[in-house]
């Protein structure tokens, strides 16, 4: 199949799955309330007397995105264990690359739409003022979410088929997380204390060339996570 | 199946390998705490890298061989490359161990601190996250070509991880020694202790080979056991 074919399958499985989740709405706001539950604790997990709201933000802001959008991740492959639907994926003749990218996309919408919602509701709470870094600190989310998503999908099909899943998904999954989470938190840091974006260059070099390596690195090795 | 016979013959001979590496290793350990002087500045603390670095060292060869043997068995399908990943992850995760435990006791009195965010403790301690996942994994996967699938999966990717750790720690900030053995101007180490590294280093390879060999007879006896049952 050729590249643009891959594509438009690509886009059909994610809006099959994104109709789904559209549907029942039973992952995303249970992914909401748990960020936004996240958000609420961290605050009274310090003194914030010693310890300013602004300071605390970004390891709030980042510590919430990963932990919720490991919920958003797991549902993925789970919509597919009734009924054998996963069987008749692997059956239609669309390419196993166009699965992983359409369940990808699907997931990277989920994680999105939970930062959409949790970005705010942190410069709320926190007391941020997010106006000017707003754009800088949109790409820094897009580009990290990205690179959680590639990532995040391969290990949820290969949690999805074992005995643990919803144990193994975090303990696969997190240590892939941390040069994402730790350039993340620390550009946002950078962000949020109003300093310019070229000052954070060097964490956002990190984050693109991870978003390279493991998007091209997981479509490639995710057919051989599936049985013949 | 209870009552017939095993379908192989476990093997209680000793294994030469196994032989050669135990007298290796109390042959280099024998000679760098008795006879090999103690450092000027850190005193006997710095015995305790004879352990430290050459465990390291096969921690690392382990995880390299294991992502090697994976990415092998996914051309090859062979199950003796999977028995290896198998068998080279978990001796890699002991010795990973034993360098996130002798660290710090050497890193108390000669950095004052046991533990400290620095780019290579980092990765180790990430590497033994990853590691110890793989044999989780493992663990929790039926079916014997789903497993090596699935492995040989999540150790090339762990190998792909190593760099993107390295690197986003090293920006955060680095405290470790940086080599005194392997670098351009030479090692800046007397002879007698450089003597005693190399005989650490190739005692605890000695080691990990029989190590593995081991396990590996262990894995194969279990994989020929399961098939017999099956008929």
């Amino acid at each position: 199949m050729s590249a643009p074919g891959v594509v438009a399958t690509a886009l059909r499985i994610a809006r099959k799955d994104l109709a789904i989740e559209f549907r029942t709405r039973s992952a995303f706001l249970s992914a909401l309330v748990l960020s936004l539950l996240a958000i609420v604790i961290f605050y009274f997990a310090w003194d914030p007397t010693a310890v300013g709201p602004a300071v605390l933000a970004p390891g709030v802001l980042w510590v919430t995105f990963t932990f919720s959008g490991l919920l958003g991740l797991h549902r993925s492959f789970g919509v597919e264990a009734e009924d054998g639907a996963m069987d008749a994926l692997l059956i239609a003749p669309v390419p196993r690359e166009a699965i992983f990218l359409g369940k990808a996309l699907a997931n990277l919408a989920f994680v999105l739409g939970v930062q959409a919602v949790s970005l705010p509701a942190v410069a709320l709470f926190y007391n941020l003022p997010i106006g000017s870094a707003v754009v800088p600190l949109a790409a820094v989310l897009v580009l990290a979410a990205i690179g959680l998503v590639a990532i995040g999908t391969l290990f949820a099909g290969i949690a999805a088929n074992t005995r643990l899943a919803e144990l193994l998904l975090p303990v696969l999954a997190l240590p892939f997380f941390v040069p994402v989470v730790m350039p993340a938190a620390q550009a946002t840091a950078g962000l949020l204390a109003g300093r310019p974006l070229a000052e954070a260059m060097d964490w956002v070099r990190i984050l693109i060339a991870f978003d390279l390596v493991f998007c091209w690195a997981c479509m490639v090795v995710f057919p051989h996570t599936l049985d013949d | 199946m209870t009552d017939s016979p095993s379908p192989t013959t476990p093997s209680r001979r000793l294994d030469p390998v196994a032989l050669l590496a135990a007298l290796a290793v109390v042959g280099a350990y024998a000679r760098a705490i008795w006879f090999t002087p103690p450092e000027r500045i850190q005193g006997y603390a710095q015995k305790i890298l004879y352990v430290h670095a050459p465990a390291a060292w096969v921690a690392f060869l382990a995880f390299g061989l294991t992502a090697l043997a994976g990415a092998g068995w996914l051309f090859l399908k062979d199950e003796r490359l999977d028995r290896f990943a198998e068998s080279s992850a978990e001796v890699g995760v002991v010795f990973t161990t034993a360098v996130l435990v002798t660290g710090p006791l050497w890193g108390r009195p000669i950095w004052g601190t046991w533990w400290t965010w620095d780019a290579r403790l980092t990765l180790t301690l990430f590497l033994w996250f990853v590691y110890v996942g793989y044999l989780v994994l493992r663990g929790a996967v039926t079916g014997r070509e789903s497993r090596a699938r699935a492995s040989a999966v999540l150790g090339i990717l762990g190998a792909l991880l190593i760099p993107f750790i390295h690197l986003s720690v090293y920006l955060f900030r680095t405290l470790h020694p940086m080599p005194v053995v392997a670098r351009p101007e030479g090692p800046s180490m007397p002879p007698v202790m450089l003597t005693t590294f190399f005989l650490c280093f190739f005692a605890f390879t000695l080691l990990y080979v029989a190590l593995v060999r081991a396990r590996v007879a262990y894995a194969a006896e279990r994989d020929a056991l399961e098939d017999a049952a099956q008929g």
